[in-house]
């Protein structure tokens, strides 16, 4: 565990490295404030002394010390504002610096840890963990510094004075480090069980309140309900640990300061009596005991939140040290203009290795054709999409796109050679503009119109309330159907050389449908494409047909011949008339 | 904040210990400067080693007493914290399930998952706060007051002025900071929205190679937060050195007036030394305070945020079991009945205007129509997800309305156009529907979805797990298992609203047999865009723009209505129509 946060920690402290100048800054202004705390006591003393009893005032010496005395009060709090002012700017700019990588991540991890990790998971560490670590961060840096620096000017203010009573003081006060460090040993666990328990609480917040219209169709309110409550039962016990556990420290370290201001006290009477010190001292050294002990308080807090941001961080690490996918070779070519020549050699794949899903896929498709894929569900069709754009590296095999294989090909040009629309629509929020130009910003209106208009999705954008710029939002009422135009439009507008829609119009009218079709016609001439589709009629005009069946490609053809072999997609076609 | 309060209600014992305790524990630190002082004055004085040895192991006792009386503060006030916290989130998680369709269309989902997660702890700590240490400087300072007073009362103005100063401060900066505070959780919102999208986008941001921009986005988003928060920070920040500066210039004016007063022989030296220390022992208190106040201020912008949930009143509400009227047991009544109805989602543009017909028991309903022609907001409101706007719908000759919703659940089950699946095994999957459901019941409901083959192949059959939102499924699979979970209730009434989109034609054909023949009974509606998927039906209903245009069987319509025969020669040829 030591060695755990250790290594946490060496890595926070690198992610502050670029603020190391406002460090610096921080831990002058906190030496700066912390020798001017510690003067004023002094100075109070010493006017103390000048006003001795009834007639006996010294004013003439008392006016001139308050006066150094209220300029060493300011000095003392305008540096201890600067030196928070340097801490705050340190520890959320470490924050987001993070938070920022951790979401770099996401870009370049494989889809595979995508598809398979909870989002809600995820999420909770960019947001609350990365929060745990500021505050941590926030306090760490303001308290220990000053906590630190206290400690060291006490030791000193008291050795001037005596030298036994301040090995006393020493002596006794490590047993409050060391129960400090006891319980942060001991919390750990427990905060990185909390931790835990509140990641596994807010995946399942996400996906129910996520799909809120299913669980109330379903009335499933009370199972979902029972579910949470049994999680948030446990998080409430783990937590009541780790609450509890850290903050015993206070209570301990303040009774460990009880008993050094009490020792002192003894032995400083004890001297006095044999008049080794004067009663004055006296007062200075419980004075100083008291100041010299506080920070420990302080620190052993700030251990106490540190034990949590740590496990935060490891956390929020763990997503940073997930194995990114393979990057582009250096000598990665740029598709400058792709012919549109695909070739699928002996590809083999599976999402899991126990579950061989595509084998030995071979297909050669010439410039310009339209490939249509069609087969039973779960035949591998949105799998072979999936290998087409990289999404997922085959196994074995290899794919050849424009005489380059895909390995050799940059990642985003390889992407960006293909226009894809996907039957799960995806629209992020932001206004319809904004949506239609995603795959190509710097379009104009009238470029931005006129691709909506191919995707026959001007006519309803039009009857939003504020059309083209209605805002898209997770909770609105664009149909599926509509989202799916927009996703046309989006990929109409890039004119891509090549082509993939999966099931693209799906949830699309078919009168629109074919309207769709007629623009995408004219718009794959001389471009390949490839299209998975159920709607018989979307295929029929396919240069090449694959009916896949369990990952296999089990006929290849064009619809007549295809019907006239009375195989695998007569069987299919025909079905559509049953019943 | 204080609204919340009545969620400590099981907690009231422990709150009240908690500070109590503490407060307990105040009184034992107070009386040891006494102690010390009496050491001093007479041990000292009186060279008395075994007075001071005995005081001195009373001031042990002293201090073990007190930590004693902490661990039982901090272990009550921990346990009503998160007592309060627990049941705080329970409530919140039942309260969002019990808002109707349009309400969380109103919200949105996302920052529902914030308020229930971060603003929940937020608050938790807040009251842990209060409880442990924030009643504790009250006692401290007012202590402090009395003790002055009792010593000189003029200069006990100084520690008046002192603390109203200190009061002003703790005010303004308060004020200033909490709205601040709302409005970095409500960055904190956004950049949670950016960062779910982002993963549910994946696909298509690295399709369109646009991942720099999302990242950019995020940054610019992260980079406002971070700005906001070091502003409320460096507000913050000047507490601590404000009241200092302030404390400490009250010290200098006890010096001041208090040299006049020992001058002209009001207070003794020593005396002038006590009321310098009950100066610090505000200081410390209130420095003590006014931490708090930072986590105290977050806490009350997240409890608003939380209230705001609160706030929002279920928009429908459910008929109790008692005053439920009989249904009608006439089996000429039809099962399902749309009496003139018509609908709107925001008051002004009808989404479905003036739709009546009748379903009888068994019969099953075809509902095609374009998009955004008010197919599902039709189906929607059989099971009460919406409320019709005007008119009635009726099961059994009874208004929805009047049903319990649990008894509204039962009768119908819908499969909507979006298969969701959970994070689970199929066989928890398929109880959505039925709790109690046993194999049996799952494989019957699974062989007429269509779905008992790939299901007995995926390895450990109803065991196998499915990822969240059944990304390890493709989409004709999920849609099967969405309709077997729908077919697990035994539903009287089916609603397959466009579920079966993702089905190949050959398995479609299969499913909609199976339907018909191993169901009987069952209405079932069936919302789609193929022809072929509905010409069988019992009844077709023809939707354009929100109004029906045509009520019928299949060779009826293509006589009599035009838009429906449009629609189904652009999906098949003119023989394959007529072949029907």
């Amino acid at each position: 565990m030591k060695k755990d946060n250790d290594k946490v920690l060496k890595r926070i402290l690198k992610y502050t490295k670029p603020y190391g100048h406002l460090l610096l800054f921080a831990l002058l202004f906190t030496i700066a404030s912390v020798s001017m705390t510690l003067y004023a006591p002094v100075l109070v003393g010493k006017g103390v002394d000048l006003i001795v009893s009834e007639g006996n005032v010294d004013f003439e010496g008392l006016y001139p010390l308050l006066i150094r005395l209220g300029i060493v009060i300011a000095l003392a709090s305008l540096s201890r504002w600067l030196a928070e002012r340097c801490t705050n700017k340190v520890s959320h700019n470490t924050a987001r610096d993070i938070r920022i990588q951790a979401f770099k991540r996401l870009h370049i991890l494989p889809l595979k840890y995508i598809d398979s990790g909870r989002h809600g998971d995820f999420l909770s560490r960019v947001i609350t963990d990365v929060n745990q670590v500021s505050d941590g961060l926030l306090m760490g840096f303001s308290q220990l510094f000053n906590g630190i620096i206290t400690i060291i000017g006490t030791i000193v203010f008291m050795l001037s004075m005596d030298f036994r009573i301040t090995v006393i003081v020493v002596l006794v006060t490590p047993l409050s480090l060391f129960v400090a460090n006891f319980v942060a040993k001991n919390t750990y666990h427990m905060f990185k069980l909390r931790s835990e328990t509140m990641g596994e609480l807010t995946s399942l917040v996400e996906e129910m309140t996520g799909n809120l219209k299913t669980v109330k169709a379903f009335g499933y309110e009370k199972e979902a309900q029972k579910r949470f409550e049994e999680i948030n039962s446990r998080l409430r016990k783990h937590g009541l640990r780790a609450v509890f556990f850290s903050s015993i420290t206070n209570p301990c370290t303040r009774f460990v300061n009880g008993v050094v201001y009490t020792s002192v006290g003894i032995a400083g009477a004890l001297l006095a009596i044999k008049g080794a010190i004067s009663v004055g001292q006296l007062s200075a050294f419980l004075n100083y005991a008291n100041q010299y002990t506080k920070p420990f308080n302080e620190i052993s807090g700030v251990i106490a939140e540190l034990q949590s941001a740590f496990a935060s961080a490891k956390r929020v690490f763990d997503i940073i040290d997930e194995e990114p996918q393979t990057p582009d070779p250096e000598d990665a070519v740029c598709l400058d203009r792709p012919d549109g020549s695909v070739v699928i050699k002996d590809v083999s794949f599976s999402y899991r290795p126990d579950i061989k899903l595509i084998e030995n896929l071979n297909l050669t498709v010439k410039p310009g054709q339209r490939i249509a894929i069609v087969g039973p569900t779960g035949s591998g069709k949105t799998t072979v999409i999936n290998l087409l754009m990289r999404f997922y590296d085959v196994d074995k095999g290899e794919i050849i796109v424009s005489g380059y294989p895909v390995k050799k090909i940059k990642r985003d040009s390889l992407r960006s050679a293909y226009g894809m629309v996907l039957q799960d629509t995806w629209l992020k929020t932001g206004t319809v503009r904004e949506n239609i130009a995603y795959g190509k910003p710097d379009a104009t209106d009238e470029e931005i119109e006129n691709a909506a208009k191919a995707a026959r999705a001007d006519s309803f954008i039009r009857r939003l309330p504020k059309g083209y710029d209605t805002l898209v939002s997770d909770n609105d009422k664009i149909s599926e159907g509509e989202k799916q135009l927009l996703s046309i439009a989006r990929v109409m507008l890039t004119s891509p050389p090549m082509l993939i829609l999966d099931e693209a119009t799906s949830s699309v009218d078919t009168r629109t449908e074919i309207n769709i079709q007629k623009a995408f016609d004219k718009m794959m001439e001389g471009r390949t494409s490839f299209v998975v589709a159920h709607r018989l009629s979307t295929i029929r005009e396919a240069d090449c047909i694959l009916v896949m069946n369990k990952g296999k490609i089990v006929e290849q053809g064009t619809h007549e011949e295809l019907l006239k072999k009375e195989g695998f997609y007569a069987n299919l076609y025909y079905s559509q008339f049953d019943i | 904040m204080f609204k919340l309060i009545k969620y400590l209600k099981g907690y009231i014992k422990e709150s009240i210990i908690g500070p109590l305790f503490k407060f307990l524990e105040a009184c034992f630190e107070l009386i040891v400067p006494l102690v010390m002082a009496s050491i001093i004055d007479i041990g000292i004085a009186n060279n008395d080693t075994s007075f001071i040895l005995k005081r001195g192991a009373f001031m042990v006792l002293l201090g073990f007493l007190g930590l004693v009386c902490s661990l039982t503060a901090q272990y009550f006030a921990a346990k009503a914290a998160l007592g309060f916290g627990t049941a705080l989130r329970n409530e919140m998680f039942s309260h969002i399930h019990s808002l109707s369709y349009s309400d969380i269309d109103k919200i949105g989902t996302s920052t529902l998952i914030t308020r229930i997660t971060s603003d929940i702890n937020h608050a938790e700590s807040g009251v842990n706060l209060i409880l442990r240490l924030f009643l504790r400087s009250p006692f401290i300072v007012i202590g402090a007051f009395v003790m002055a007073f009792y010593l000189h009362a003029k200069l006990t103005l100084i520690f008046l002025a002192v603390t109203l100063l200190i009061s002003a401060v703790i005010y303004v900066i308060m004020t200033k900071s909490i709205p601040l505070y709302k409005g970095i959780q409500s960055k904190l919102d956004t950049v949670s929205l950016i960062t779910r999208e982002n993963l549910t986008g994946v696909r298509v941001i690295r399709a369109f190679s646009r991942q720099k921009d999302e990242i950019e986005r995020f940054e610019d988003t992260t980079c406002e937060l971070t700005k906001n928060q070091i502003r409320v920070g460096n507000i913050s920040a000047s507490l601590n050195p404000l009241t200092y500066a302030i404390l400490n210039l009250g010290i200098v004016a006890v010096l001041r007036f208090g040299g006049i007063a020992v001058d002209i022989g009001d207070i003794t030296q020593g005396e002038l030394i006590a009321l310098i220390n009950y100066m610090s022992q505000i200081l410390l208190a209130l420095i003590a305070l006014a931490n708090l106040i930072v986590t105290i201020s977050r806490a009350s912008a997240s409890a608003i945020r939380i209230n705001e949930v609160f706030s929002l009143k279920p928009s429908m509400t459910e008929k109790s079991v008692s005053d439920v009227k009989e249904a009608s047991s006439d089996p000429d009544t039809p099962k399902v009945e749309f009496r003139n109805v018509s609908f709107s989602y925001n008051g002004t543009e009808a989404s479905l205007s003036n739709v009546s017909f009748q379903a009888r028991k068994g019969e099953t309903v075809g509902i095609i129509g374009g998009t955004g022609s008010g197919k599902t907001t039709l189906v929607n409101l059989i099971p009460r997800f919406y409320d019709a706007s005007e008119g009635e719908v009726l099961i059994d000759g009874k208004n929805v309305t009047e049903y319990p919703f649990s008894e509204l659940r039962k009768k119908v089950s819908v499969v909507p156009q979006k298969a969701v699946l959970f994070r689970g095994t199929v066989r928890e999957n398929m109880k959505w529907g039925k709790r109690d459901a046993t194999d049996e019941e799952i494989y019957k409901a699974l062989e007429i979805a269509q779905a008992k083959d790939f299901v007995n192949d995926l390895q450990g059959g109803l065991d196998a797990m499915i990822m969240q939102g059944g990304k390890n499924l493709s989409g004709g699979q999920r849609q099967r298992l969405t309709i077997a979970r729908a077919l697990t209730v035994q539903p009287e009434i089916l609603i397959l609203d466009d579920s079966a989109s993702a089905l190949d034609f050959a398995t479609d054909a299969r499913l909609r047999r199976a339907l018909s023949t191993r169901t009987k009974g069952m209405t079932v509606f069936i919302v789609s865009q193929r022809a072929s998927a509905i010409k069988n039906a019992d009844k077709i209903l023809v939707l354009d723009n929100g109004k029906p245009v045509g009520i019928g069987r299949h060779e009826e319509l293509l006589r009599s209505c035009p838009v429906y025969r449009e629609i189904c020669l652009s999906q098949l040829s003119e023989d394959e129509v007529s072949k029907a």
